[in-house]
């Protein structure tokens, strides 16, 4: 199932934030039939995408070795509708980290324009609790981050490139 | 950082009114987190990290749910705290209200303990601890 909602990475650093964009089109099924005749990217998927930025990020911190998942949502504030033909620009930073979770903070705009602010938090799954194993299957995670351009902008806080990670 | 009790407590209150969507009136000295204010394990977690940045503190997940002592078979015995159990968890968390607990120490009923006026007296001590 496709399931991505952020189109692609524009900065990464590792263990402080991200950018990125996902541009908003009527070809996607989720559009024309959530606000019928006002076709606009529902405020959840933009969400989901700020989640995967930052799922990303909180990952990736930990080597990709934990098992991240979306816990709560905290304030979600939506200053516009996403409507066909915006792009949506994500930073995601983060926050906070202990070791059974994480905290972000995500901001999108367009153009200039404040259009949404969510806070996240992720829990990291035990081993064995809801999940034996990785969560996804061997290379689908390492293979929607090639495609979200992520291996071509991710460096550490030294600015050096992350390196490449064999498990996932 | 040199705060008062009223100043720690209004900051607690805002942790939990935003991490428990629960409206300022409930959130007094009395209530429980669990039982009166509903909060649920995936909360704590949300609670700790609103309290760290509120109060520029390190917390210690132990110190706030100890677990290691609530499975411990030398400190339970048949879903009962025993009484080297209860000074482990008095030695634990010595700001916490335990008076109610030890009537009847039974562990499934220790996720209900905590109250807002604990997490007050929680904080207070981190502070002193650490200012």
């Amino acid at each position: 199932m496709r399931w991505f909602w952020v189109d692609r990475f524009t900065e990464f650093v590792s263990g402080s934030h991200a950018c990125g964009y996902k541009n908003v089109t009527l070809a996607e099924e989720a559009l024309d039939e959530y606000c019928p005749g006002y076709p606009m990217l529902p405020p959840t998927l933009i969400i989901e995408g700020m989640a995967q930025m930052g799922g990303i990020l909180v990952s990736e911190h930990f080597n990709f070795d934990k098992h991240v998942v979306l816990a709560k949502i905290g304030k979600a504030k939506f200053h516009q509708p996403a409507r066909c033909g915006d792009r949506l620009n994500f930073s995601v930073k983060l926050d906070a980290v202990q070791d059974l979770g994480a905290t972000v903070t995500c901001l999108s705009h367009t153009g200039d324009t404040l259009q949404a602010e969510i806070n996240l938090m992720f829990a990291f799954l035990e081993e064995g609790r809801f999940t034996k194993g990785p969560l996804f299957n061997p290379g689908m995670l390492r293979d929607m981050l090639r495609m979200m351009n992520f291996f071509h902008v991710a460096v550490d806080l030294d600015g050096n490139a992350i390196p490449e990670y064999t498990n996932i | 950082m040199g705060l008062s009790q009223d100043e720690i407590f209004e900051k607690v209150q805002d942790a939990l009114i935003d991490a428990l969507g629960a409206d300022d009136d409930e959130v007094n000295r009395g209530a429980t987190l669990v039982g009166d204010l509903g909060a649920e394990s995936i909360d704590f977690l949300d609670i700790v990290f609103k309290l760290e940045k509120s109060f520029d503190i390190n917390i210690n997940r132990e110190e706030l749910a100890p677990e290691d002592i609530l499975t411990n078979g030398d400190y339970v015995k048949d879903g009962v705290v025993t009484a080297n159990g209860m000074a482990e968890l008095k030695r634990r968390m010595p700001w916490a209200d335990m008076g109610e607990f030890e009537q009847n120490p039974r562990v499934q009923d220790f996720g209900n303990l905590l109250t807002v006026g604990d997490l007050c007296n929680y904080v207070g001590s981190k502070i002193g601890g650490e200012s």
